[in-house]
């Protein structure tokens, strides 16, 4: 690492670093547990009560594959604890170091119609690297990451501790916000698949735009290489 | 000059250490007087579970209660899971209605005692129409009829050292609850369902009824109660045979 490097700001403050990669290994957890769970009852509900026998919302297409999920239940819970540790980290860090205000919150020029429809034709042509996002997030990197942050997250989290029979005695708000246990479940089942689908683009995008050197930013803080032009030139050549 | 600053740095981030594992150690001891560590707090997972346990405690206080729903919201479908036992033990009793059955409430209470149904039964009855939750996934509403195990307990005089509960049915399933659970308003020893006796799928004739807990959580075909300010001499010492079998002992979610 010369000097060069070394001055520059980071491509990633330490502290996004940090929460990244944990909040990674949780979620990754939560969704492998998650599933786990799903498989004890393929079934989702409306309402307050729903079992077999009484009509289902969505009957996955998937079969009653484990009867026993008491493991799936112990991962989810402790990855959900280390979650909440670092997505509180991160948004407290990113309040105080105005992360979210300087890195994500797009300006009235990100959110311009023609600025919006260029970045999604760009996308679509899998055209990526031509415009600043290289330097910082473009709106739609800036859009998925919000709604990942200030919505899926919370709303997943909610809607979680909605089927809770002790918590729903002490907030039973929580329960009748979402329409009952059974529709919270469904409402977690959800946001936890929207989660996933942003999961899936956002490592396919990665991979298009120069997995390594985005890798390599998001753990050491720097792109890698001495100049800019590792950004710049990192698609359609690496990765 | 360097040398001294790291030197400082490395004492006071010792003491800083020294302090912060003293402070974690007396955190715990605190906790556990307070009954905010489950019986399976051993291991990886059982971190996540603490947190779980102490967290919702705290949370919860010793008084609030489950949701009540109304007669409408009762459901017709009611599946079970699990069997009636099969010893004969249980099916004597069973043939013969129930009648010399007894649930026995013993270890650190004043006045050991074993009680009839029909003493259960004379006792002020309490119903509940609540929710109740498989861990599987699935959930229906019922209207429970019972005794509240409170009543019970006061009876036999529970001494003040006391700390869980434990319940044994007629088969090798057994699990327990802390005594805020056990002195809560809404938990029963329930004889009827919807109105009508027990059913015998649903746990006849007296199961428990924890509403702030899972459907495991709420023993059926109840034969001995023992109060104890240790869940060590019991099994595996994790508190019931759901831990045992990788089911959290803390089941309030």
């Amino acid at each position: 690492m010369d000097s060069h490097t070394k001055d520059r700001e980071p491509r990633h403050a330490a502290i996004v670093r940090v929460t990244h990669w944990v909040s990674a290994i949780g979620t990754l957890a939560l969704i492998f547990s998650g599933v786990a769970i799903l498989l004890a009852h393929p079934r989702l509900y409306w309402g307050e009560t729903g079992a077999v026998g009484t009509p289902a919302l969505i009957h996955l297409p998937i079969p009653f594959l484990l009867g026993h999920s008491g493991w799936g239940r112990y991962l989810h819970f402790l990855a959900a604890w280390v979650c909440v540790a670092s997505g509180t980290l991160y948004l407290v860090a990113g309040v105080l170091t105005r992360h979210f205000y300087r890195n994500l919150v797009p300006s009235s020029a990100d959110l311009a119609w023609a600025n919006v429809g260029r970045v999604m034709f760009d996308h679509l042509r899998l055209k990526l690297s031509r415009h600043a996002e290289t330097a910082s997030y473009n709106v739609l990197q800036r859009l998925a990451y919000l709604t990942v942050v200030f919505l899926l997250g919370p709303l997943v989290l909610l809607s979680g501790l909605a089927f809770s029979p002790a918590l729903a005695s002490v907030m039973p708000a929580l329960v009748t916000m979402f329409g009952g246990q059974q529709s919270a479940r469904t409402i977690h089942f959800f946001a936890g698949a929207a989660i996933v689908l942003f999961l899936i683009v956002h490592v396919v995008m990665v991979g298009l735009t120069g997995f390594r050197v985005r890798m390599r930013a998001m753990i050491t803080g720097h792109p890698g290489g001495t100049e800019e032009t590792s950004w710049a030139g990192s698609f359609p050549g690496e990765g | 000059m360097g040398r001294i600053i790291s030197r400082r740095r490395l004492i006071v981030s010792g003491i800083t250490a020294a302090a912060g594992a003293t402070g974690l150690a007396g955190a715990i001891r605190l906790a556990d007087r307070y009954g905010l560590i489950p019986p399976d707090h051993g291991g990886l997972y059982g971190i996540g579970e603490t947190m779980t346990y102490s967290s919702q405690r705290l949370l919860m206080g010793r008084q609030s209660l489950a949701r009540e729903f109304t007669r409408s919201d009762i459901s017709a479908v009611v599946p079970v899971n699990g069997r009636p036992p099969e010893r004969d033990a249980y099916q004597r009793l069973l043939a013969d209605g129930f009648r010399d059955w007894r649930l026995s409430v013993d270890g650190l209470v004043a006045r050991p005692s074993a009680f009839s149904l029909a003493d259960l039964k004379g006792y002020p009855s309490h119903t509940q129409i609540t929710h109740q939750a498989c861990e599987e996934g699935w959930s229906f509403i019922a209207e429970w009829t019972g005794a509240r195990l409170s009543y019970v307990l006061d009876l036999v005089g529970v001494s003040p050292g006391a700390r869980y509960v434990v319940f044994f049915p007629f088969d090798d399933w057994w699990d327990s609850v802390d005594m805020a659970d056990a002195l809560h308003p809404q938990t029963y020893l329930a004889y009827a369902m919807n109105g009508r006796d027990l059913p015998t799928p649903h746990g006849a004739p007296v199961r428990l009824r924890v509403a702030r807990q899972l459907g495991y959580k709420n023993i059926k075909y109840l034969s001995r109660v023992t109060v104890t300010d240790t869940l060590e001499p019991f099994g595996r010492g994790l508190g019931g045979a759901s831990p045992e079998s990788g089911y959290s002992w803390w089941a309030g979610i």
